[in-house]
């Protein structure tokens, strides 16, 4: 993958989203969902996005389809294979939805309609985008169902989704996904409400079905785990904004911004002994209708200084590391981080106010 | 798992919690089927203790969880808490005994009454068994809020639908330890929070643990969540106990292959760290309603032959003096021992 910033070296990219924001009219005032968020991406790549609840991430990928309501506003640019799509309007989309760019939620059972065969789901976007006959389109959902790996497929054609489990209910969501061979495929916490273990025959799935079909893929997850061994590059977002983009080893190996620090610290690992205190972020996400001044993180960072509450870092490239770039005036692991005050608690009492 | 067998209990006199033989069914369709919810599990916990139960959907925790409670009561088995046996007692002796008992659920949002101020949330317990004057009550909740970290004069009034997810489960933990409970079951406390939110709720429940000399039964089906705060861990399958053991060594040396997979399915936060080269476990559970006979495991495991369909196998102790480990398993893997590249092939297939 590349960025907005950086000229790709293979051709143009299949995606370009430059300065793209997305605010809410909401009862009360504007909410700034995604605020400026920029990257390319290329065919074949994969870019993880990773964030909490609230951090835009999921919004990002609807603004970028075009699937949001109508109190939505979109500024900005979004360029699929060159063309800009931001401003067409939903008929104009649909000649992308299924066929070029296609979608798998996080909970298949609501995505799925009860009351379609599981086959009729699937041919429906068929119909829509190629001329086929009836048996052609049948044939064609009998060895989708085959290749995302789906046990009898022929009966279940003709079962309805209550009738499956959660993880053959997502390999449905992604064989309808597959069906027209999208180009760009959205994975919006295609995971979360799966066990581990089938979670991992999930991923497994997406990445064969991505090599095969040189597919580019937006994975969008809160689980820092689920991106690392599956993402070229990763985006880390918080209140609407992109905080650290960088390829996945240099995220990992080379973290800089306090929130994705603070992030992977939290999460408990498996090889901790039992009853290692956790590093809790303290606070809350900022409040979206209404966000603070400067960097949108520092409430809570523990390297916080007095300019941080009053101006916004930037997006800047690492001067050593070009493709790795960070919001932050403080970069951890650089000699400008030095935390604010020795005995900074990151576990803060927890937001009182309420 | 599919174990049966009680060799990993403790004595009786040192336990605060010990469950034995517990069989939960529940009927189901119209041919007089039943869902095998919980078969033959034996569990207990030391005072002061936390027992973490993992695994995945339908594996039974829950209901584990919910059957110590006696919501509803189990078929058979007996749940001994401070020496007595709650499945034997019922009406105002059971309700009294359930005060020193409380739970904790996964959706904090919908496990408080959203009609009801906070204040109100918290104190019921005491309203009921009429603890104290209304002036002591009043104190004790807000003490109470303050030990969440809750600032009671702004939160007391408030209803649950004014808080965040991390809020409310505070509020929840405030409810269950204000009536001076000895055991609480936390099923799925954190599942529903973010990582930043579920290390403070785990670091409260730590410290809450502490402060009040708790003992916890924690249901997660995230294992390292589970072993960052558990003494001990129970890892079920298809509603029995695989294995059990400190999770410091179970987590190292899984002796059951279904540990095993569960462990090597866990995404790691670590680019270096293909994915391809773990274990990966094919297949999905099967129906409780018609569970495979013998081991449990044995449709899905590498190493299944004829006696896992014939013999449920018995929990025992790892061969191994003094480590807390005890396997239900015919083939368990041997200290130092991996599944081999055919067993890992087997899992996937």
């Amino acid at each position: 993958m590349s960025f907005a910033d950086e000229p790709s070296s293979n051709g143009q990219a299949l995606l370009e989203v430059n300065d793209l924001y997305t605010t809410f009219d909401s009862d009360r005032g504007k909410v700034q969902a995604v605020r400026g968020v920029s990257f390319n991406l290329q065919r074949g790549r994969t870019l993880g996005v990773v964030g909490e609840s609230g951090s835009g991430k999921s919004v990002l990928s609807r603004s970028i389809m075009g699937l949001v309501p109508p109190n939505a506003h979109r500024t900005g640019s979004v360029r699929f294979e060159g063309k800009e799509i931001l401003n067409a309007s939903s008929n104009e989309m649909r000649s992308y939805w299924g066929d070029q760019m296609a979608m798998v939620f996080q909970d298949p059972m609501t995505a799925l309609n009860p009351v379609l065969r599981i086959g009729a789901q699937i041919t429906e976007s068929l119909h829509e985008h190629i001329d086929l006959s009836k048996e052609q389109a049948s044939g064609m959902a009998l060895a989708l169902l085959t290749s995302v790996g789906i046990p009898e497929p022929k009966a279940r054609l003709r079962q309805y989704p209550h009738e499956l489990s959660g993880g053959m209910r997502q390999r449905v969501m992604i064989a309808i996904a597959m069906a027209c061979g999208p180009k760009l495929l959205f994975a919006d916490e295609p995971t979360t409400a799966l066990d581990v273990t089938v979670q991992a025959q999930i991923l497994d799935l997406l990445r064969a079905q991505q090599a095969e079909r040189n597919m580019a893929v937006i994975l969008v997850t809160h689980d820092l785990g689920v991106v690392a061994g599956r993402a070229d590059d990763i985006a880390v977002m918080y209140a609407g904004q992109v905080v650290e983009k960088a390829s996945a080893r240099s995220l990992f190996s080379a973290m800089r911004h306090p929130y994705t620090e603070a992030l992977l610290q939290s999460i408990p690992k498996l090889e901790m002994p039992s009853h290692s205190r956790l590093q809790a972020i303290g606070g809350r996400p900022p409040d979206l209708v209404d966000p603070p001044a400067g960097c949108k993180f520092a409430p809570r960072c523990p390297y916080a200084q007095e300019n941080c509450h009053a101006e916004e870092p930037p997006l800047i490239a690492d001067p050593n590391d070009a493709t790795h770039l960070y919001r932050c005036w403080y970069p951890v692991g650089t000699p400008a981080a030095v935390p604010a005050h020795e005995t900074t608690v990151l576990e803060g009492p927890a937001e009182v106010d309420a | 798992m599919a174990g049966t067998g009680d060799a990993h209990l403790r004595a009786p006199e040192d336990v605060l919690l010990r469950v034995e033989h517990l069989l939960v069914e529940f009927p189901t369709g119209r041919k007089g089927q039943k869902v095998n919810a919980v078969t033959d599990v034996s569990i207990d916990v030391k005072e002061g203790e936390t027992l973490g139960l993992v695994g995945e959907s339908g594996c039974g925790k829950s209901t584990t969880g919910k059957a110590i409670m006696q919501l509803p009561p189990p078929k058979s088995g007996t749940v001994v808490f401070e020496g007595r046996d709650m499945t034997e007692l019922e009406g105002e002796a059971l309700r009294k005994t359930r005060t020193r008992i409380q739970m904790i659920f996964q959706d904090p949002i919908s496990s408080l009454n959203p009609r009801r101020r906070i204040e109100d949330i918290i104190s019921e317990g005491l309203d009921i068994w009429d603890v104290g004057d209304k002036a002591s009550r009043t104190k004790k909740v807000d003490d109470m809020l303050l030990t969440v970290g809750l600032d009671p004069k702004v939160v007391r009034g408030r209803r649950p639908h004014q808080f965040s997810g991390g809020q409310c489960q505070r509020i929840s933990i405030a409810r269950a330890v204000v009536t001076e409970p000895r055991l609480i079951i936390c099923d799925e406390p954190v599942s529903a929070l973010d990582v930043s939110v579920q290390a403070q709720i785990l670091n409260l429940l730590e410290d809450m643990k502490a402060r009040y000399g708790l003992t916890l039964v924690f249901i997660a089906h995230d294992l390292a969540v589970v072993k960052n705060i558990s003494d001990r861990v129970a890892v079920m399958y298809l509603g029995r106990i695989c294995e059990v053991g400190d999770p410091n060594v179970l987590y190292r040396q899984p002796a059951h292959p279904y540990t095993a997979a569960l462990l090597g399915a866990i995404p790691v936060p670590d680019p270096n760290v293909r994915p391809e080269d773990r274990p990966l476990l094919a297949g999905e559970i099967p129906s409780p309603v018609s569970p495979p006979s013998g081991c449990r495991f044995r449709t899905r495991c590498p190493r299944a032959d004829q006696k896992c369909a014939d013999e449920v196998p018995i929990m025992r102790p790892i061969n191994e003096a003094d480590v807390d480990q005890f396997v239900a398993c015919h083939h368990p893997l041997a200290p130092g021992e991996a599944l081999t590249p055919v067993e890992l092939a087997g899992l996937a297939s």
